[in-house]
This record gives structure tokens, C-alpha cells and sequence, in this order.
């Protein structure tokens, strides 16, 4: 069955921009053309919860706001515990005849440090009650609204303000970044996928069907952000997708447990394509890259084993 | 006069059932010795139809107030409590409601702080959370701990009020004894309580941003109108209270007292050892010392005004701290001494710390804090530095 996203019609996509532009996002921001493709797809019969993080800095310094629909900002380990009391008091209020039920939708957006790090338990404790939420993690692969410093999404090699690359042999972040789609997979949820804003119409048609999943839903963006990969601003898109097609970052879904991938790609690209073109990767000798190259690989080929796809 | 019917209750059962007929819609709670009581009946509640409610069986304390902040901004009356630790780990979210005027209601079941660990009562965990800005008041016993929750719903949730309001309850002291009280009639409560709607809620049709980032051209205006709203609540509290008062038959004030007529020397205390206080006060008087006894019942915002009423007549006020500031002396103590400082020069403080990680505080304890604070106050007279001391608490080695 053909997918409405497979239909390459920009024009189905509404041009109300329920993410007012005018915010302070850095030039180049991927994280805040997510949002703005989030937010086009969610509509405005929605309450949103975002993590403290460049999104709510930038988004909204008192007294104005870029958000035009029904929104709070509380801490930043706490979003999914939010959404959970908002999730609940409204199932409760309509259930009470308190307020007519209007199908509302609830979306938590939190960064990679907020959800992979600080806010992984509150999100895991929300993932197993059930709660009928989505959660979208824009992920730019470090604590970028802090100044850079590395999270458990940073990637392997990445320079970070704590991850640094110094005078001894080091490569900066030592560590492989932490799968967070598939801790989401493992709670058993209906829905869970990445997605990129290189790819606006898959990502919002991911977003779409999230948001009507009964159930929690997770999903990850991958945000390229020029500030801090060191990358030049005018190349957001291209390097997102060289990410997907690199492999780095596949898009897929899984659908109450099954996987699809939603860009397959029998061949990647190597991986210094996407690297070389990031300050954060250009200490990398050609031994670390070919252990990513390698590691890249291995993952890829797991995915497409759980794909179903040969 | 009221109606209703007296019963054998728990604090903790007087606690749930206080929030049963407030008709809570939304529950976030973590268990945490002594407060589990309170949340195994509401479970109970919930489970049985007796409340339509949502208790959420959050992960941590953090997630229950965030999950409270969450609800509370939908437009619904929540309810969660803890103690100790369990506080700890809730404060930083603490701020959030006081912040962003959500009427969250909260009981803490007093408990101490680790380490080494201890499950029992001191206000180690009430010190802790004094500036957070909610309306916070201390019960003595299970029919308080019902009247405080049931005004905690009232006062939070009125529209010149809209502060997060806390009812302290001793653990174990009030939380798992037993004591006969006065249950109202729901309708009475229900009447008490109305239905509330939050101004400002989350709605997708009327879209509001809540929550945002505020620079330092605008945080301390924030800021300001946020502790002119609090202070401002005093007012209110009183009213409500003398309206609880009128419908129910027992009154609260910010600061209560006891066999105060002709005293010259107070002791002040806060929570369930007032009762043992007030029997220390009986023995006292009737050995023919002018002793009387002031409980501090609002504990924030502060009752400056009531406070330096009460202590107008006194020569000595004794102040007992179930807390240490460390390196401070008694937090209560301290407070009292920054609230009179300028208005009764002439009145002697002492303090006293006791009761530290559930040690019971004898009758004989008080007698003995009324009759060496005069001692001290001679040492005052003499010149000598004279800081709090902590009592009963063995000495030497031990055994």
C-alpha cells in the first residue's frame, strides 16, 4: 500500500504555521524546523510539553511566545510526569462531564540530554503506565543549550566541551551513542520511529500517525545543529540526509512491534561523507573512522534483519 | 451546628478521607514510609468507586509533583503526599506550582533525613522546604489533619489565593495512630468545597503559554508579584478558616495558644507535640509557674502579625526545633527570633532542639525546657553566649 508520504505533494502540508516564526533559534537550526514540521502536522487540538532546552529559550522569553497552541515549560528531567498529570486530568475531566471530549492530542518534546539522559526515568515510567501521549525527541547530540557538552546520545569520535580532544591520544566522546528508539521499542509501546526534517513529509506523516496511536508513542528526530557539530549553517538539510543515507541514522518505524524501514538503502554511503563535513569529527584518524564505518555497518545490517529485509 | 459522625480513624484515613470528599480527579503519588497509608487508601478509594479519580502510580516523588504541575494546569484537583526523602527528591518541582499559581494540594507525613537513615518523625523535611512558597500549616492531631486538608482545598484553589498549599502531619505520630474524630457529612464538605475553575488552564481552544523563560529584564517582576500574591493570602486563610469554623465547629487561627491568661513565660511548639506540651503546660501551672503554651499553625506565609500579638504579655518565649540548622541552632527558633528582633527587645528567646528521628519528647522534657530557659536567661543577664541546646539525647559514650 502506497503511503501518503511516498506521494511527493508539499502542497497537502498546511502552510498555518502552528510554530510562529520570529523565535531565536541559532541560522541553521534543525531542531526548530522540527519542531515547526511537528507542530504543522499535530494541527492545534493539542497541549504540548517541552523540556527546558534551546527550544524553550528560543521559543519563549517572556512576554512573547512562538507557541499558538496550548503549551507549558516546567524543569527539564520532566516531561513525561507532566504529561502524564495533563494526560490524565483531562481523560478525568471529561469522564466526570467537566469538559466535552475533543480528541485533544498530547505531545512532550524533550532534547537528547532531557530524554536520553535526565528525563529517561520520568519517560520510562510514563511509557509503561500507558499514558495516550506522543513523546518527540529532538536529538542534536549534545547538551547544546549549555554550550555543547557531551550527553549518552553523543555520538562516538564527537568533540563536546566535556568530551574534548586533547593533547594525549584521545577522540573525544569515547563512548557509542545510546539507542533510544529501541529502550522505547523494549517497553512494548504501539508506536515508535525516527525520523529527520530532511525528510519533512515522512516525518510529519510519522508524527501524524503517533498522535492518533492509542497509546504511547516515541519519536526521535535527529537534529542537525551547525552550532554545535560545527557544521556551515546552509547544510542542515544535506547533512541530515547524508545521515540517513550513510546509515548513521536510518529512518524506520515500528508499528506494535513491527519493522519498516522508511528509506531502505541497499548501498550506504561511507561514512566520511557525513563526517568530514562536521568540525566535531575532523580530528578523526582513519582507524576511527573505519571502527565507525564498521559499527555503522553492523547496526544497519541488525535493523534490516528486523525489517525483514535482505 | 454541624452534623457528621465520630469515628476511629488513622491520621492517614482522616487524610484520604479528606481528599475523597474533596473529589479529587487526579492522584500522582510515590510510596514513602509513613506516608504509604495515605496513598493505600486512596488506592482502596479509587479501586472501589469511592472516589472517580486517576491515581497515577508515578516512578519517583519528582514525577508525582510534576504529574500534579501537569494536572493541576489541565483544571484538576489533584492531590499527593510524601515525607522525608521522598520531599527531597520533590523539590526542585516544589517551586513550580507556587511559581506558576497552580492550587496543588500536598500532605507530608513528617519524616527525617538520611542519613543515617530513619522512617520516623522530626521537621527536618519541613525545614527544608521553607522557601518554596507554598501555604504550609501544621496539624496537632487526626481531626486536624481531616479540618487543614479539607481548608487546604479551599484556600489553594481560591481565586486571591491560587498558591499550592501543604499540611504537615507528624509520621506515625498522626499518620498511623488511631484517634476518635468528628467525619462530616459529605454534602456539608462537598457545600465547603465547590467545584473551582483554574482562570487560566491548559485548552486547546483558548491556547495559553505557561512556563516561559524570563531573562533578567523581567525575572524579578515575576518574582515580586508572586511574594506580594503570597503574603497578600494571609487575609483569606483567616477567612476561610473562621468559615470552616462556622459550618463545622472547630476553629484555626495562624498562631493558637493555650492557658496563655497571665502567662509571662511561653513555650512554642508546632504539630502533634503540642498536645504533650499542653499537658507539661497543666503540671507547670499547677506548681504555680505562669507558663501558657503558643502552637504555630501557619507556618507560611509567615504569621508575623498574630505571633507578635501572642507574645505581647511575655518575659520568656521557649521555642522547641524537632530540626537543626546546622551550624545555625533550631530553624524554627532562628525565624522566631528575625520576627520579634525590633518589636520586643526585652523579650528573652531560648531554643530548644528534641525529638530528633521519631525520639519521643517526654512531658518531663518540657518542664525541663521551662525551668533551665530561665536558668539561661540569667546566663543571657550575665553576658554569657548562650546557643540552643539539644536534649535528650545520651551523653558520654552511651550505651
Amino acid at each position: 500500500m502506497e503511503k501518503e508520504e511516498d506521494l511527493f505533494v508539499p502542497r497537502q502540508v498546511t502552510t498555518e504555521e502552528n510554530f510562529a516564526p520570529g523565535h531565536r533559534a541559532c541560522i541553521g537550526c534543525g531542531e526548530a524546523l522540527a519542531v515547526r514540521y511537528v507542530c504543522k502536522a499535530l494541527g492545534k487540538n493539542v497541549i504540548i510539553v517541552t523540556a527546558t532546552g534551546c527550544i524553550e529559550i528560543f521559543s519563549s522569553l517572556l512576554p512573547q511566545t512562538s507557541w499558538q497552541m496550548a503549551w507549558i515549560h516546567t524543569l527539564f528531567e520532566n516531561v513525561a510526569a507532566v504529561m502524564s498529570g495533563i494526560e490524565s486530568a483531562y481523560k478525568v475531566r471529561v469522564r466526570k462531564g467537566k469538559i466535552p471530549d475533543k480528541n485533544v492530542k498530547f505531545v512532550g518534546f524533550g532534547g537528547d540530554g532531557a530524554t536520553t539522559d535526565i528525563g529517561i526515568q520520568a519517560l520510562s515510567g510514563a511509557m509503561e503506565r500507558g499514558h495516550d501521549f506522543l513523546y518527540v525527541c529532538y536529538d542534536n547530540e549534545a547538551y547544546m543549550n549549555t554550550g555543547i557538552q557531551r550527553s549518552s546520545s553523543t555520538p562516538y569520535g564527537a568533540w563536546t566541551t566535556t568530551a574534548p580532544v586533547g593533547k594525549k591520544s584521545s577522540i573525544g566522546q569515547v563512548t557509542w551513542k545510546k539507542n533510544m528508539p529501541e529502550i522505547a521499542v523494549a517497553h512494548n509501546i504501539p508506536y515508535v520511529a525516527t525520523a529527520s526534517p530532511s525528510y519533512p513529509l515522512d516525518l510529519m506523516a510519522k508524527v501524524k500517525r503517533g498522535a492518533e496511536m492509542d497509546g504511547p508513542a516515541y519519536i526521535h528526530i535527529l537534529s542537525v545543529c551547525p552550532t554545535g557539530w560545527r557544521s556551515p549553517t546552509d547544510i542542515t538539510i544535506e547533512l541530515g540526509r547524508l545521515a540517513v543515507e550513510t546509515g548513521v541514522f536510518p529512518l524506520y518505524e515500528v508499528i506494535d512491534g513491527e519493522y519498516n524501514l522508511s528509506v531502505d538503502l541497499p548501498d550506504l554511503k561511507p561514512v566520511t561523507e557525513y563526517l568530514k563535513k562536521q568540525g566535531r569529527f575532523k580530528h578523526l584518524n582513519d582507524d576511527t573512522i573505519a571502527t565507525i564505518q564498521t559499527r555503522v555497518e553492523e547496526d544497519y545490517v541488525k535493523l534490516r534483519e528486523k525489517a525483514g529485509v535482505k | 451546628m454541624t452534623k457528621g459522625k465520630i469515628v476511629g480513624l488513622e491520621g492517614s484515613f482522616a487524610v484520604a478521607e479528606a481528599v475523597r470528599m474533596a473529589n479529587a480527579d487526579v492522584i500522582a503519588a510515590y510510596p514513602i514510609t509513613p506516608q504509604t497509608h495515605i496513598v493505600e487508601r486512596l488506592s482502596e478509594m479509587v479501586a472501589d468507586g469511592d472516589l472517580d479519580a486517576d491515581f497515577i502510580c508515578v516512578e519517583s516523588e519528582h514525577s508525582a509533583m510534576s504529574a500534579c504541575v501537569g494536572a493541576s494546569a489541565a483544571g484538576a484537583r489533584v492531590f499527593t503526599c510524601s515525607a522525608g526523602q521522598g520531599l527531597e527528591l520533590m523539590h526542585e518541582v516544589l517551586y513550580i506550582p507556587s511559581s506558576m499559581r497552580l492550587p496543588v494540594v500536598a500532605v507530608a507525613a513528617n519524616r527525617a533525613l538520611s542519613a543515617p537513615l530513619s522512617v520516623w518523625c522530626d521537621h527536618s523535611d519541613v525545614m527544608a522546604l521553607r522557601d518554596i512558597s507554598w501555604i504550609q500549616m501544621f496539624a496537632e492531631n487526626n481531626q486536624q489533619a481531616f479540618d487543614l486538608t479539607t481548608c487546604a482545598y479551599r484556600i489553594a484553589e481560591d481565586k486571591d489565593v491560587l498558591f499550592p498549599t501543604m499540611v504537615h502531619i507528624d509520621g506515625f505520630y498522626l499518620s498511623h495512630v488511631i484517634e476518635d474524630m468528628v467525619l462530616p457529612e459529605e454534602e456539608e464538605v462537598a457545600g465547603f468545597i465547590p467545584d473551582y475553575e483554574h482562570p487560566f488552564v491548559l485548552d486547546p481552544d483558548k491556547p495559553v503559554s505557561m512556563g516561559c523563560y524570563g531573562p533578567p529584564f523581567i525575572y524579578p517582576e515575576t518574582k515580586k508579584a508572586q511574594d506580594v500574591a503570597f503574603d497578600n493570602t494571609r487575609p483569606k486563610i483567616q477567612e476561610i478558616w473562621d468559615e470552616f469554623g462556622e459550618i463545622f465547629g472547630r476553629h484555626y487561627s495562624p498562631v493558637e495558644s493555650y492557658k496563655m491568661d497571665g502567662a509571662r513565660i511561653a513555650l512554642l511548639t508546632m504539630g502533634s507535640c503540642s498536645e504533650t506540651a499542653m499537658l507539661a503546660v497543666d503540671e507547670l501551672r499547677e506548681a504555680g509557674i505562669d507558663v501558657g503554651l503558643i502552637r504555630l499553625r501557619l507556618w507560611r506565609p509567615f504569621p508575623f502579625k498574630e505571633l507578635r500579638e501572642a507574645v505581647k504579655q511575655l518575659d520568656l518565649l521557649v521555642v522547641l526545633d524537632r530540626a537543626i540548622s546546622f551550624g545555625m541552632g533550631g530553624p524554627v527558633c532562628s525565624e522566631l527570633k528575625s520576627a520579634l528582633y525590633n518589636k520586643r527587645e526585652d523579650l528573652k528567646i531560648v531554643g530548644f532542639i528534641a525529638g530528633l528521628g521519631g525520639r519521643d519528647i517526654q512531658i518531663s522534657e518540657f518542664k525541663y525546657m521551662v525551668t533551665q530557659a530561665q536558668e539561661k536567661v540569667k546566663a543571657i543577664e550575665r553576658g554569657e553566649e548562650v546557643e540552643t541546646e539539644i536534649i535528650g539525647v545520651r551523653e558520654g559514650g552511651g550505651r
